[in-house]
């Protein structure tokens, strides 16, 4: 009798159809099974969220005394040093202890990480775009697949071996070869202009970078290209349009705001990249990069680079210094990845992938 | 003459176009060329049999291997759970907070979760190198993934399915174990592959988290270091001699290897779902 009642609601709720409501009249029919289930479920869904939390305080809190010390310095200072981390002596400032002559001037990690990742989408999204396009208006259907497995090898591939790759391969040709001929448009551009070095810096690191965010931007793309209507397309190319004017009037007002959020979630990806950058970018400290060639050093870089001679620091502070450069990083990443997602959770396409390709 | 310009600009695009795809084609092949080029002359059975100590890359192996492992008893229940939760039983308020909670977790670069990882369990708690906190950082990096492909694996079950369950009067847990789990299975597998093939190519979380030894992995949680695959292409990159990089190349091509396997696990078991989708439509 009890289990009729019990389904008999269930299926009203079900009718009622809006998923809230039929979850709320359905509730009062949970068996005791049921709730500790839904119980143990909760308690692994709040997972994510409490690391992430947990991970962002513990940032913030590791990063503060740093901050203080450094004070509106961190941010214009271009000089990053832990101090002499034997000498008797300590500067303080702010009311905060570090060793003699710590400074902790952010300045170039920060703006190497953002003009290497700049450089990044600059190429990575023009040719995501224009290769899903061309995988799919050229590529023929049963051939599709075989070449999206590129994608997924891209997105896979790990970023040390991009780096492998870049600091003994893709590099060195690129600064004999290609970085010569761009100096040319130093006319034009002024930090286009050499010395163009060999290979380790900013145009590279941007270069790998980009190949490895393509697999982001493009995946997105070929989701929402195949979300166009076909009856929208296929009247305007009744009307004499080509396949390029095709595109132009209806596919990418369709999808722009799509692949706006793509450009943005790869964007958030290549600021966060640290082995690959850590063995192209030339690990230069406390210099901004002359030109789009120079050797820099991003935030993710360094935290790895320094966090070995960090822990040395007996003062502690150095440690610290290191997360108020992570916390920067965290800040960026967190702040696209919400606009990113907002933007396409408003495209609708509740199957994206999270933020790899893969 | 206005209509071959039209036809000009056309073929001028999609000529670009074919070139943007070859530009995605291209690095793939490069990289992968390059590492077999590199590591062709010490692909031997040498490499499996003996450690990094001497320029095999068993431990190496092994380790890529235990923390694989690690990775499917740990991060693997709690996103399933999750993803479950997710798509059959939250309020739709509350869903679309620890939804965003997950996904923005995903957007922590991994850098960050493996400094807070080896602040607070290397170092605060004592772990030392420690497997466990290994399992931990990578964990936090693959549980968004997990949670999403199994939350979208279940929605893509037919409403039709669960309102039956419920007008047999079936408690929502058997509706779960017997009617919903069944079809959804493809897609929670391949959430785990993609997790398996995060773990794979990760270093950043791993670097401080569970330091590198040369010996092979020991059934220790705590206090013992690990050497994994991605760790020898990166320090044998930087070191000067041609015989490192030709070990670092051939831990490079293992993890493409297990890559390659992945994505074919991968795709075998979308074949299926989609097979599965078809019989279920009909």
């Amino acid at each position: 009798m009890r289990a009729r009642q019990r389904g008999s609601a269930a299926v009203r709720a079900a009718a009622a159809g809006w998923p809230g409501r039929r979850r709320r009249l359905a509730d009062a029919d949970l068996s005791r099974a049921d709730r500790i289930l839904r119980t143990v479920l909760l308690v692994g869904t709040a997972v994510p969220a409490l690391v992430l939390l947990f991970i962002t305080a513990e940032m913030v809190l590791s990063a503060l005394p740093a901050l203080i010390y450094a004070g509106g310095d961190f941010f214009t200072h271009q000089l990053f040093t832990f101090g002499n981390l034997y000498a008797t002596g300590q500067s303080v400032a702010h009311g905060v202890r570090a060793p003699l002559g710590a400074s902790y001037g952010a300045a170039p990690f920060i703006i190497g990480t953002i003009a290497s990742s700049a450089v990044a989408l600059v190429i990575a999204v023009p040719v995501s775009v224009g290769a899903v396009l061309a995988l799919v208006e050229l590529v023929p259907r049963p051939v599709q697949p075989a070449l999206s497995v590129f994608l997924e090898l891209l997105a896979g591939i790990p970023s040390v071996a991009y780096g492998f790759w870049g600091v003994l391969y893709f590099g060195p040709a690129m600064a004999q070869h290609l970085y010569p001929v761009l100096t040319r448009l130093g006319v034009v551009l002024p930090f286009m202009r050499g010395p163009v070095g060999a290979g380790e810096g900013l145009l590279t690191t941007g270069f790998i970078l980009a190949v490895m965010i393509i697999p982001i931007i493009a995946s997105t793309t070929r989701e929402l290209v195949r979300t166009v209507p076909a009856l929208a397309r296929e009247g305007a190319l009744a009307l004499g349009m080509t396949r390029y004017e095709t595109l132009r009037a209806v596919t990418l007002p369709y999808i722009r705001s799509g692949i706006l959020a793509a450009s943005i979630l790869g964007w958030a990806r290549a600021i966060g990249e640290t082995m690959a950058v850590l063995m192209i970018s030339g690990d230069l400290l406390n210099t901004l990069p002359a030109n789009i060639y120079s050797p820099f050093s991003s935030i993710a870089a360094t935290i790895v680079d320094l966090l070995d001679s960090a822990l040395t620091d007996p003062t502690g502070m150095a440690v610290h210094a290191l997360a108020a450069i992570g916390v920067v990083l965290l800040v960026i990443s967190l702040a696209s990845n919400l606009v990113g997602r907002l933007l396409i959770r408003r495209v609708a396409l509740g199957a994206l992938p999270v933020g790899r390709g893969i | 003459m206005r209509t071959s310009l039209r036809g000009a600009r056309d073929a001028i695009f999609w000529t670009l176009c074919a070139g943007a795809l070859l530009l995605v084609v291209a690095p793939a092949l490069a990289i992968i060329g390059s590492l077999l080029q590199q590591a062709w002359p010490v692909l031997t059975l040498h490499l499996l049999t003996t450690t990094t100590a001497v320029d095999g890359l068993q431990n190496a192996l092994l380790g890529t291997l235990v923390l694989c492992v690690g990775i499917l008893v740990l991060a693997g229940p709690i996103g399933i759970a999750a993803g479950v939760y997710l798509a059959e039983f939250g309020p739709p308020a509350r869903s679309s907070w620890l939804r965003l909670g997950s996904e923005t977790l995903a957007g922590i670069p991994s850098i960050v979760v493996g400094y807070v990882a080896y602040l607070v369990l290397d170092e605060e708690l004592h772990w030392g190198y420690s497997l466990l906190a290994g399992i931990l950082a990578l964990s936090a990096i693959v549980l968004p993934y997990i949670v999403k492909t199994t939350e979208v694996a279940l929605r893509q079950v037919p409403t039709t399915l669960r309102e039956g369950a419920a007008a047999l009067g079936l408690p929502r847990h058997t509706t779960l174990r017997r009617v919903l789990l069944p079809p959804a299975i493809p897609g929670i597998a391949s959430g785990l592959v993609v997790a398996l093939a995060i773990s794979v190519g990760e270093t950043a979380p791993l670097l401080y988290t569970v330091g590198f030894s040369d010996n092979n992995p020991t059934p220790y949680l705590f206090q013992h270091p690990l050497g994994y695959l991605t760790y020898v292409v990166f320090l044998n990159a930087t070191l000067p001699t041609r015989q490192e990089h030709q070990v670092a190349a051939a831990a490079g091509v293992m993890i493409v290897l297990i890559l390659i396997v992945l994505i074919a696990a991968g795709r075998l078991i979308a074949r299926r779902a989609a097979r599965h989708a078809a019989r279920m439509a009909n």
